[in-house]
């Protein structure tokens, strides 16, 4: 294949991995904003989501349903399960840890562990697939300077597949959701207010333990759908959330802490750049460069590349 | 340093000595592997215990020393002590060139940019494979393993220099906290703008603290290399700055004693723990949500709270 094409395969697939990490990275950012602590089980989250898509599936076959109804069962009920999960875990643990940042961190790495050996035992240590709802080859056109001026072929070799298109336009139609969610609903109004001043809020009326429960929970269910969508093309594994948490930190960082929106761009810019080095040089020297770039973000611009100073 | 604290301390080695002649065979090789560790516990107290620096990324000095010592012995068949002392500056530079870098941020912000760096560092060993053999790890060859007409691969002298090595740090760490500069890194943990305000340099304690914390780590990666004749991208790998997190908060941050008993504790609760499921490291994460949930203090801190108000 030539360059162009290549080029254009690694885009793709470095789109589609943009779109998982936005949807995951944007879960974190959210916790991260409005309860102002550091979730490192985020990962693991992303993995129960896979891993309960995987599940569902399962079940939803043995009650004779076809690939599309028990993908939709699991883009449903995964994300809530692993949310509920999640606010459990936070009325239980993280509210008696009274948000306390650098406990909630060891904590939640003590989360990490048991969620992580929890599916070892109850899923065991293979890697298992879901069937994608749809899974039709497109094959993708090139131009090229022909005979007759502008041609337009298809080389061999540079092609998608439907549903890969779908993740994409999915993480996009959730993530403008969530925007909407935030700036246009009470529920919405009420998290923002949280985030601000949480005194302030709880002085007129709003019950802060609640939200923070809830937002951590909505954060998880992220994470998990984030987990279900890729799981038709990655497999469930238990083992998959460390690498998905450290490239959502990652994101996160370079986005700037809390602000949905760097989030977005950086889960593009994160997710294209791998992709595009990935393909010509080695997957470790692209994560080389990505946690020492993290590492150096935070050191030299604490506020990430697209965040606005704090007061 | 008072006459019970020296006591308390001497006593621990001693006693640990003692071991050595009454120990069965599978427990003395245990307690090798846990002092061995427990130096590197108590490296990272230094920093996290005592100075307040919540680290994440100590595995890269523990891998620096263990590296240090594996590629000079393996390629340039350098005997064990002069690579050991190599490992020692390999730990002691990372940690200066991390800690002028990393010390720039505070709190949260600390932690992320250690564990970058430590997975970045993990990253360049497992990118330079050619030589450091990446996930399966460098043997050591068996005549490098030798100090002298010390045949390091034998059990007793094994046991015998991981007993010196854990005596010097820990008298190195009672002397430190009871020294002058131990109580500033302690004032600087509490607060440490007042300390500033007293006129302290904090900037300058902090390097200097996570420099002698990133040094024994590093010593006691190496003397595991040489030791146990074993260096692995594993032990660079985040699970091992989690592990020595675990133990130092389990034994109980800011003592003396904490790392040691922490590591000897976890230990035997792994080895117990992974008779019964392939699924160990569950038990770690369950001790580590506990304890920060009901003893935030750790084992011997709780003593300290309870019993003895001026244990070190």
């Amino acid at each position: 294949m030539e360059f162009g094409p290549y080029l254009m395969l690694a885009m793709l697939e470095g789109a589609v991995l943009a779109a998982v990490l936005a949807l995951m990275a944007s879960g974190l950012s959210l916790v991260f904003g409005v309860m102002r602590v550091v979730n490192v089980a985020h990962g693991e989250f992303y993995m129960l989501g896979a891993v309960m898509a995987w599940v569902v599936t399962q079940f939803m076959m043995g009650l004779g349903g076809g690939p599309a109804v028990n993908f939709i069962a699991a883009a449903v009920l995964a994300p809530l399960i692993v949310g509920s999960i999640a606010a459990a875990a936070d009325v239980v643990i993280l509210k008696r840890l009274n948000y306390d940042p650098e406990r909630v961190i060891v904590a939640t790495i003590g989360l990490l562990y048991i969620i992580q050996q929890a599916a070892l035992m109850g899923y065991g240590p293979d890697a298992k697939p879901v069937v994608a709802p749809f899974n039709e080859r497109i094959a993708l056109p090139w131009v090229a300077w022909g005979e007759n001026g502008l041609e337009m072929y298809y080389p061999w070799g540079l092609s998608t597949t439907s549903y890969k298109l779908f993740v994409i336009v999915a993480a996009v139609v959730i993530l403008a959701g969530l925007r909407l969610f935030m700036t246009r609903s009470r529920a919405g109004l009420v998290m923002r207010a949280t985030q601000l001043d949480g005194e302030m809020a709880t002085a007129f009326g709003i019950p802060v333990e609640r939200v923070y429960a809830i937002v951590f929970g909505a954060g998880a269910a992220l994470a998990a759908l984030a987990g279900v969508l890729i799981v038709p093309i990655q497999q469930a594994h238990y083992l998959m959330g460390g690498d998905a948490l450290l490239l959502s930190f990652i994101v996160v960082i370079i986005g700037g802490l809390g602000s949905l929106a760097g989030t977005v761009v950086a889960a593009v810019l994160i997710g294209m750049s791998d992709g595009i080095i990935s393909v010509f040089f080695t997957p470790t020297l692209a994560k080389i460069i990505a946690t020492l770039a993290v590492a150096l973000v935070l050191v030299f611009r604490p506020q990430g590349l697209f965040g606005v100073k704090n007061r | 340093m008072t006459r019970r604290d020296l006591t308390l301390h001497l006593g621990l080695i001693a006693g640990l000595f003692a071991l050595h002649f009454l120990l069965p065979a599978y427990h003395h090789g245990v307690f090798a592997r846990v002092m061995v560790l427990a130096v590197y516990a108590i490296g990272y107290n230094i920093a996290f215990g005592y100075t307040g620096l919540l680290s994440l990324g100590h595995a890269m000095f523990f891998g620096a020393g263990m590296y240090g010592v594996g590629l000079a012995s393996y390629h340039f068949a350098i005997p064990a002590l002069p690579a050991w002392i190599i490992g020692l500056g390999c730990g002691a530079l990372l940690a200066l060139v991390v800690g002028l870098l990393a010390l720039r941020t505070e709190g949260v912000s600390f932690m992320i940019v250690t564990l970058m760096f430590a997975q970045a560092a993990y990253l360049v060993i497992l990118y330079y494979s050619e030589y450091t053999r990446g996930d399966d790890g460098l043997v050591i060859p068996g005549d490098m393993r030798a100090i002298g007409s010390w045949d390091l691969s034998d059990e007793g002298t094994r046991y015998l220099l991981a007993w010196a090595l854990f005596s010097i740090a820990l008298m190195l760490s009672l002397w430190l906290v009871r020294h002058p500069f131990g109580r500033v890194l302690v004032a600087l943990r509490e607060n440490e703008e007042r300390a500033r305000l007293l006129g302290y340099d904090t900037g300058g304690r902090k390097l200097a603290a996570l420099v002698i914390s990133g040094t024994i780590s590093a010593a006691a990666g190496g003397a595991y290399a040489t030791m146990f004749g074993y260096v692995g991208a594993s032990f660079a790998g985040v699970q091992y700055s989690i592990f020595a997190l675990l133990w130092v908060l389990l034994g109980g941050a800011g003592t003396v004693l904490g790392p040691f008993v922490g590591v000897l504790f976890m230990t035997y609760l792994n080895d117990v723990a992974s008779g019964v499921t392939e699924a160990y490291m569950l038990i770690a994460g369950v001790v580590l949500v506990l304890l920060t949930l009901f003893a935030p203090q750790g084992i011997v801190g709780e003593i300290r709270r309870r019993f003895w108000k001026d244990l070190p």
